[in-house]
Parts: structure tokens; sequence; C-alpha cells
């Protein structure tokens, strides 16, 4: 028994198991504001705060979160029905999903950074905003999007591999090295 | 004993003057006993001219020909599928005298396509299939056009029966299949050495066409036109059932204004189309025990990839189709484990449908030699493998809703754990818990929160992050959600119960509570 503990100590996550992680760094050109996009073989996508993001950095505090994206659309209002997930919102790789707001005046907008259908958002966070500090990559995440079938291959396009996303940090962390 | 009712006389030298076959003409004089049909044709034919030669009045056409004794036989079955191809070669040559016609009503059908030479042709390719079988049903198809043939002629014999003061209703004549039926089934019974019966799991069909008369419908296409709608997978508007129903509808004097009475004898008679065997699925079940962690319960396929090399469905119904030799087969079980998760225990109740299956005798013994030859496998076993009824599988169908199914799981905790906070896991009773539609199936599932019960937990501690865990729940309970969490997305879940993240490291299904199939004796 002891010996198959040990085995299980390097035992990979959840998130690890049934994802690939995928980064949007910058996001429009907003220095950090890096998203993380968690693709389950199955096509869905979990989209996700990256831990750079300066939302998650010490001394930021979570004021609110609001779905409501403009004065008529919000996040909130999409339902889905069936296998086929009718009525869902349709989303582009620059449509927003949230805007979190920091104590510090500070305003963060979250982008769905994929196309495809959103089949929910993370109400979750709502009545417990430290989820999303907490566990930015699984119980804080911000929505499911399912990629159209025929572009679930190539809807992740845009976005850079685990490996190179390590490089840019690495890069960043260089160039300006008192930053982390 | 006259062949014919007195009153029908009139009936029987009209038809037999215009080209009826003496068969046809014992249906239309409604003649409800089978021997007469069953006499040697050209026996009958000589009864039939004494008969109506005889007759009292002497009404009888002086320009009335004998109706031909012999039609011209022309069978070719065309059915690439099933390699049922009769060699109609030998048929064909005994009858070439170009002026032999075939009866004007049954296109052949009561003729030569009634004697024991043709019937033998059909059921040697029947035996050459290799069906075992008790009993068969023996079913044919007709030409469309017949019915407007046999309309024309009982409109012809009700009024030649009103003139006498008759009734004559339609359902009086004898059924063209009927007839056929009484002819033949001796005869395929001395063939065959088996009986055709009406209800049987073997048929037998046979579809006949007829080209040279197929015309005939035509003109109803025009009085009757909503009869007669193009439809998917039909090649011609003019099916049996639309024939007759625009028959039902069309006016007695529109009819015979556009075909006159009586039809004409076609020189060619009906041909086999299509002969098909078939034998009604049967079904098998059992339970099974898988003891694979890399074996799904049916084949991966994705993007026409195989992703496992096999699968519990295949290596029992490899087995299953080698004895029974079907076509196909259907696989179905009491819920599904994921691909690395065993099942242990009695094992997981399962039923397979055969579909047309050649080989359907097996006792006790031979399927306990066939689930032998399955556990030979060392992924997978089977118990109680038996032959049940197509309703016994909805039963287990019905099982699957109120069923509760046992786990053990092996935990692993990212905090350190003492021994007895699981005992609170062990004082947990019905624990009522909300489940979204698991992230892992949502791409196939519609979106929902359901409520399922954990009835029961036990908990036994392995070391300070594992340990392992026994449950009881309510059937279309997720597990590893309940476990992981799932992103908070099944609430409450281990995880949250014991303020730290859980996950989990192997799952086993210990049992699936229901009742079916019946337990075996070893």
């Amino acid at each position: 028994m002891a010996e198959e503990s040990q085995q299980h100590q390097e035992f990979p996550s959840v998130v690890d198991r049934y994802f690939t992680r995928w980064y949007k760094p910058d996001m429009k050109g907003k220095p950090c504001e890096d998203h993380c996009i968690l693709q389950h073989s199955n096509r869905i996508c979990v989209v996700t705060l990256a831990a750079c993001h300066p939302l998650l950095q010490n001394g930021k505090t979570i004021q609110s979160i609001s779905y409501q994206i403009s004065a008529n659309c919000s996040r909130l209002q999409n339902k889905v029905s069936g296998k086929s997930k009718r009525g869902a919102q349709f989303l582009t790789e620059f449509a927003p999903l949230c805007r979190i707001n920091c104590t510090d005046g500070d305003e963060y907008t979250v982008y769905s950074c994929i196309r495809g259908r959103l089949l929910e958002v993370n109400e979750n966070i709502l009545e417990n905003p430290e989820l999303l500090k907490e566990k930015p990559s699984t119980e804080g995440y911000i929505a499911v999007i399912l990629p159209k079938f025929e572009e679930s291959k190539t809807v992740t396009d845009g976005l850079l591999s685990q490996k190179e996303y390590e490089e840019i940090v690495l890069r960043r962390t260089n160039a300006t090295p008192d930053t982390s | 004993m006259p062949l014919i009712e007195e009153k029908y006389r009139p009936v029987a030298q009209m038809l037999l003057s215009s080209g009826t076959c003496p068969r046809c003409v014992l249906r239309f004089c409604c003649v409800g006993t089978y021997s007469p049909y069953r006499l040697p044709y050209k026996d009958l034919d000589g009864e039939m001219q004494t008969y109506v030669a005889v007759s009292p009045g002497d009404t009888a056409d002086p320009r009335w020909v004998p109706p031909c004794k012999k039609a011209k036989l022309d069978i070719s079955i065309e059915n690439p599928g099933d390699n049922f191809l009769i060699d109609s070669s030998q048929l064909n040559d005994k009858n070439d005298a170009p002026s032999l016609r075939s009866c004007n009503l049954c296109l052949g059908i009561l003729q030569d396509l009634s004697e024991a030479d043709f019937i033998k042709e059909i059921f040697q390719t029947v035996n050459s299939a290799g069906y075992e079988f008790k009993d068969f049903v023996f079913s044919v198809s007709l030409p469309a056009q017949m019915s407007v043939r046999e309309h024309s002629t009982w409109l012809q014999a009700k009024q030649e029966m009103g003139k006498h003061g008759h009734p004559f209703e339609k359902t009086d004549v004898i059924q063209l299949k009927e007839a056929y039926k009484w002819i033949t089934h001796p005869l395929i019974a001395e063939e065959l050495g088996v009986q055709a019966v009406s209800k049987s799991s073997f048929e037998v069909a046979v579809v006949f066409a007829h080209p040279e008369t197929d015309g005939d419908c035509h003109f109803l296409a025009k009085t009757c036109k909503d009869c007669f709608k193009p439809t998917k997978n039909k090649l011609s508007v003019f099916t049996r059932m639309a024939v007759i129903k625009a028959l039902e509808k069309i006016k007695e004097e529109e009819f015979c204004a556009s075909f006159s009475y009586p039809p004409q004898c076609p020189v060619t008679v009906c041909k086999v189309v299509d002969l098909q065997c078939s034998h009604a699925s049967v079904f098998v079940a059992g339970r099974y025990n898988k003891y694979s962690r890399n074996l799904p319960q049916t084949p991966w396929v994705i993007d026409g990839e195989r992703k496992m090399e096999s699968s519990v469905e295949e290596l029992i119904t490899e087995h299953l189709m080698a004895v029974f030799k079907a076509d196909s087969f259907n696989f179905s079980s009491s819920g599904r484990e994921d691909v690395d998760v065993r099942t242990l225990g009695k094992g997981r109740p399962f039923a397979i449908e055969l579909v047309n299956p050649h080989r359907v005798q097996f006792n006790v013994q031979d399927m306990k030699e066939l689930q032998k030859k399955i556990n030979s496998s060392d992924k997978i076993k089977v118990r109680d493998l038996q032959i049940v009824t197509r309703e016994a599988v909805a039963h287990m169908k019905e099982g699957e809703e109120v069923k509760t199914k046992c786990y053990s799981a092996l935990i692993w905790t990212e905090k350190v754990i003492q021994e007895e906070e699981l005992q609170a896991l062990d004082h947990t009773k019905e624990l009522k818990i909300a489940q979204k539609t698991p992230l892992r199936v949502l791409h196939r599932r519609p979106l929902a929160s359901r409520l399922r019960v954990i009835h029961s937990m036990r908990a036994e501690y392995v070391d300070e992050h594992h340990f392992r865990l026994y449950l009881k729940t309510q059937a279309g309970t997720y597990i590893k959600e309940f476990v992981h969490g799932d992103f908070g997305r099944t609430r409450p879940n281990l995880g949250s119960m014991m303020k730290t993240t859980a996950d989990i490291l192997e799952l086993d299904v210990e049992s699936v509570d229901v009742d079916w199939p019946p337990a075996l004796d070893d």
C-alpha cells in the first residue's frame, strides 16, 4: 500500500489528465492580461485566467464581477437547450465575457479568446469571488465554450501552446527583472 | 358433386371465354375449399371445360377458345445481395410456344408458378441459405396491377350475377394469395419437410413482378391524383396499397371507361424479383465483469480512427456471431463504465440482439460452452449467459432507472488526512448532491443540473494522502465528478466536504443492483 501511494504522489491533476492548455498573452494589447483556455479532448473549452494575470497578483482585491457586458447583453441570460445546445450566444475571439472591478479602481475584462457557443458562465464566482484568486484554473473558471465541430482543431490556431507561452513569460522576466 | 355452385355458372363461362385460368375461375365462383385448387392443373381444366360446355342453358359463346394450360414461364431472380439466383433456363425451355398466353388475372401465379418444379427451385435456394428452422411463414408480394384486373373482373361478374338477381360482393371472391397458399403449402412441406404456418420466427418472402402489364395502373394517377404522391425509398408511386385505395375511390363508370373488360392475356408470367429469407432476432443476455483499465465497453472510434484495440462488446459478440451466424448485432447494457473503470462483483447485465441469425437452436449445455469460450479472455468474464425474449430485454432497461450501484474508489487528497476525519464520511447518509452535466460528456448531452443521492459511504484509511471510499449511490450519479468536483460543477463534492482538493485515482464498480437476467447454476 505504501508503494501504491508513493506512485500516486506524481499523479497528474484533473486538468493535466483531460485538458490541453492554450494561452492568449497580453489580451487586447494590455500587458500581462494573459488568458488560459483549457481544451478538453471532447473539444469543450474552459476559459480561465492565467496565473500571470494582474488580477491574481498579490495586493489585488476583487470588488465586483459582472457578466452584464453591455446595456442589453448579459452573459447570465445565456440559455442552452438540448444536445445541440440551441439558443446559445455565439462568441468570437474578442467577445467580452465579464468585467471584474478591483478595490483599487482597476477594471479588467475577460474575453472569450475562441469562437464557439457559450454553454455556461461560472456563477459560483459571483457569490464567492475569492475562488477566482484561490483556484483560477479549476473552480475559479470564467466560462465554458463549445467550438463548432468543424472548427475544433483550428479554433486554437491563434493561441500559444504551453511551451511557447513559457518562453514568452521567461522573456518578460528577463526584460523587466523586478516585475515578478 | 359439381365443382361450382350453379348460380355462378354464367360467371365461369364468361371468365373462361375471356382467358382466365380455371383456378381463378374457382376464385370468382367463390369456391372456398382448398381441394379443387389442388387438383392437377390439367385435370381441373378438363373438368371446368366439361362443366361450362354442358350448361343447361348453353349460353357459352361459340367463339370460345380454351385458355392456355401452360403459360410461358419467365423467371429470373434479381437479388445481388443474397446470391439467391435461380437458374430459370430449365423452366423456360419447356414452354416455348409463342401462342401460349398467361391467365389475365393471376398472370401465371396459379399456373406454372404453383407447380412443383417452381416451388422446388425456390426452396432449394432457401435450403442452401443454411437456416435452422422448425416451421416458417411463406409471404408473397404480388404486382399492384393485379388489383386493377381483379376489380375490372369483379365489376363484370357482379353485372352478370345481377342479371339473375344475385348479389356479388368483392369480398366474396377468394383472394389470390389465399388460393396460392392452398396450392403451394403442401408442395413446400414436401420439399422442406416442415410446415408453412401463419406465425413463425422464420420467413420466406417472395416478390413477384410483371413488367409487361405495369402500365395497367397508370390511368388511376389521372383520376385519383392524391393517392399517388411520390415518397422517399419507393421506386414507383404505384404501390399495392395506393392502387387499392384509388380503386375504392374511383366511380364504376369512370373505371369502366378507362379500363375495358376483359383484361388482355399477357405473353409472359410473373417473375421473381426478390427472394428473402429472414429469421427473427434472437436475444442473448448475461452479466459481464471487466478486469482491464484499458478496455472500453464499446469500440472507441474518433474520426474513423480506433483509440483502443478491443472492447467488452467485441470480446463477447465475436463468439456469439460465430455460432449464431447472424447478419449483425445490437449490444445493450444496464448502464456503462468508463474505459479505466473495472466492473467486479456479479457484473453488469447486458443483452445482445442477434439480427437474422442462421443458427438458433442452442440448449443449456451449448450456452455453457459458449460462455466458456468467451471466458478464455483474461480481460472480461461473463456469467448467466442465456437466450431471453425481446420483452425481457425491456425489463433490463426499466431497471436502469431505479437501481442502485456500489463503487469502490481510491481517493487522493491534497492535505494530510487523519483517520478520525474519515469517520464523518461513514456517518453521511442519503446525501443529496446537485450535478451539472460533466464537462467530459457535455459535448453530446444536454446541459442540466440533476439531483442525485449518495445513499451511504464508508472510508478506509490508506495513508496520509490516500483512502479507499466505498459508495452506494442512485443510478446516474457521476462518481468521478463527485470526488474531484468537476470545476465546482458538482456540489457538494468530496473535496468541498473535506475542505481540500480531492482526486480519484482508481474506480471499480462493485455491483449493479439489477436482478436480471436470472442467475444460473454453474
